[in-house]
């Protein structure tokens, strides 16, 4: 029988198998970052160990850096004392670490494309869930925990049983104003936060094969969103074109001998997945969530569900979620008011998703009543912005750019919304607090974002491009 | 290391009766800034627990504020733990004293994080969960026994029991008191040996 892509990449690091328990997976590439290592590190040393294979991790500040004037010391002790952490541990490990002030600092799952370290056929790994961003390039790439990291710094292997495999075929085009942050938030919206827990999920066809590296990224970042470990992407022309000439991928004759390999890397025709599910993109409209788990998404015209249509459990959750964003079962999103619009996180914050904004406000001015807040995800892409000319059309519309960081995804540094309004946000969590206590907020595509920092008011994205022609 | 072991549990329940609980809920991410692994249990499930993030104003009703409810033992709604892959989440949880979870579906990378903490995930059926909610309600003193052995748990006035799973070698490491990083430790030689064999990345 054939093999699914997730099962060749799999097969291929496991260094050995234990008898009615997991298999130790060998790790190609470990990135780290301030929040999720300093116990594993303080684990190490109690241990006695040194990192075993440092040259395969990479570090990198972000979660909790400021966004304004990084060159200065960081304000917030208890921020300040885990970003020197970092610094002190790396240094010690002798672990390469893109820190604040470096020109490769970013968010985690930016830089590693970014750079060239993600590549296909790899087993990635990092402390942080949305790890599974770098599944986009054709490798295994999940988030795992404190422990497991220390485990991947000392070993350079993990113990993982083998998930169940999925497979999401979509096929159909994307209408105008409908990006890739729209069809994951709508297969969420399908599958629910948790319908895809305990399996790993490729996502293929005619749609996906159309997406550029920077949208498979986005739907491959938010595979968590359904309970799914990670999710991955074969590769193609198009990984391999987005790779050439990045710092740390092969150089031009090496690159000739990889593509032999990875253009192995797919599913074959006879491959057994354990669940498939078929989706038509043609049928996708502008998501934005209404609720507190990325389940919780509705097309942009349409009206917040009613807790009587549900379930008994699913009733009280809907309930409880409707309570704490001030929503009303039965009516449109269309049209509210929002207070913030924050472009930005692992999700979308790439080159693609800012000229996408720029292209949209470029001459237009934001409402007055709305904060409208840009965090690129690197460095780099912060240079990009001023070298294309975007930092212009930004500030001329009133949004600010800050430096770049996770930033109010997550809300640990100060970037956060006040409790009890409302932000347009490009994120990947609108989980109760997670922008800051109490802050409602609202997951959509850039597009909807910028659409609605114009306007002040949740908008269809598809009105203002109509009116731009 | 010196790690607990788990054999039998029996105590008496905390009730959390709500589904999907994110480890945002269980710890916002402003309290991840410690760079060690203790002092998280104060701050579990903190905007549940306090009115407008102050300690002097506990959240009437929320289950950790209520007295009548103790024991080492948390019950929760099914997906527990989805969300970020945030390990202080069972740091929390375990340094609040709890030392089991029942729900009916745990996300994958919360279950892996509570048993490398020791930090027992019991999984039992939907229909095993509203028994064991509607026993606390009627008798917040109800007690329940978790046999780690056996892989069952018991709700011990009405002796109803069901069992959970567990795989083979998990079962082992918990009830030993090993951890995963001594049997990789242990496996060193078996890596080295993969490394020279594999293409280099």
């Amino acid at each position: 029988m054939g093999k699914t892509l997730f099962e060749k990449i799999w097969e291929k690091h496991i260094v050995q198998s234990i008898k009615d328990g997991p298999d130790v997976l060998y790790i190609d590439r470990h990135f780290i970052h301030e929040v999720t290592s300093p116990q594993a590190f303080a684990g190490l040393e109690k241990r006695g160990l040194k990192v075993f294979r440092p040259e395969k991790t990479i570090a990198t500040a972000d979660h909790n850096v400021p966004t304004i004037d990084q060159h200065l010391p960081i304000k917030e002790e208890l921020s300040r004392l885990q970003v020197e952490k970092l610094t002190e541990n790396c240094k010690k490990f002798g672990v390469e670490l893109y820190g604040l002030g470096h020109p490769f600092q970013g968010i985690v799952h930016v830089i590693g494309p970014e750079l060239g370290i993600t590549q296909p056929g790899m087993t990635i790994v990092c402390g942080d869930s949305h790890t599974s961003t770098h599944g986009a390039f054709g490798s295994i790439a999940f988030g795992i925990g404190t422990s497991e990291v220390e485990m991947v710094l000392a070993t350079q292997c993990l113990l993982q049983e083998k998930p169940k495999m999925m497979r999401i075929n979509i096929n159909g085009s994307l209408h105008r104003g409908v990006v890739s942050k729209d069809l994951i938030l709508y297969i969420i919206s399908k599958i629910s936060s948790s319908g895809a827990t305990g399996y790993f999920v490729e996502y293929a066809g005619e749609t996906i094969r159309a997406l550029s590296m920077e949208a498979r990224m986005t739907i491959c970042n938010m595979s968590i969103e359904m309970g799914a470990r990670g999710g991955l992407i074969a590769p193609d022309e198009t990984t391999f074109k987005y790779l050439q000439g990045r710092p740390f991928a092969p150089g031009e004759r090496a690159m000739e001998r990889k593509m032999v390999e990875w253009k192995q890397l797919f599913s074959d025709e006879d491959a057994r997945f354990d669940l498939e599910i078929d989706i038509n993109a043609s049928e996708i409209e502008p998501m934005i969530t209404y609720g507190t788990n990325p389940g919780q998404g509705i097309g942009i015209s349409q009206k917040v569900p009613h807790p009587a249509n549900y379930l008994n459990g699913e009733q009280k959750n809907l309930a409880k979620s409707l309570d704490y964003m001030g929503l009303k079962a039965g009516e449109k999103m269309m049209g509210m008011p929002v207070q913030h619009v924050f472009i930005g996180s692992c999700t979308n914050s790439r080159m693609e998703d800012l000229r996408e904004v720029a292209t949209l406000v470029k001459g237009k001015k934001k409402n007055p009543d709305v904060n409208v807040m840009i965090v690129p995800g690197s460095q780099q892409i912060a240079k990009q912005i001023i070298n294309e000319g975007l930092d212009k059309i930004f500030s001329d519309a009133g949004f600010v750019i800050r430096q770049s960081g996770c930033s109010a995804c997550l809300g640990m540094n100060e970037d956060k919304v006040p409790t009890s309004e409302y932000c347009v946000s490009t994120s990947n969590r609108n989980f109760e607090g997670r922008q800051g206590p109490g802050a409602r907020t609202l997951l959509a595509s850039p597009l909807t974002a910028a659409a609605s920092a114009l306007t002040g008011r949740i908008t269809d994205v598809r009105e203002i491009l109509e009116k731009n022609y | 290391m010196n790690n607990p072991s788990i054999k039998k549990i029996r105590s008496t329940a905390v009730p959390l009766c709500i589904e999907n609980i994110d480890t945002d809920q269980i710890i916002p991410a402003r309290f991840l800034k410690a760079t060690n692994r203790i002092g998280f249990g104060k701050n579990l499930f903190r905007d549940w627990r306090y009115e407008a993030n102050d300690e002097s104003r506990p959240v009437k009703n929320f289950v950790l504020n209520e007295n009548n409810f103790k024991g080492s033992i948390l019950i929760a709604g099914k997906n527990f733990g989805c969300g970020s892959s945030r390990e202080h989440a069972a740091w929390a949880l375990k340094d609040y004293g709890f030392d089991v979870v029942v729900s009916s579906f745990f996300a994958d990378i919360f279950k892996n994080n509570a048993l490398n903490n020791f930090l027992l995930p019991v999984q039992v059926s939907e229909s095993f969960l509203s028994k064991i909610f509607s026993a606390i309600n009627k008798n917040p003193e109800e007690v329940f026994e978790i046999d780690l052995p056996a892989q069952t748990i018991k709700i011990v006035s009405t002796d109803e029991i069901e069992s959970f799973e567990i795989s083979a070698y998990k079962k082992t490491c918990l009830m030993n008191g090993y951890d995963d990083i001594d049997y990789l430790l242990s496996n060193r030689s078996n890596i080295i040996d993969f490394e020279k064999t594999k293409e280099k990345y």
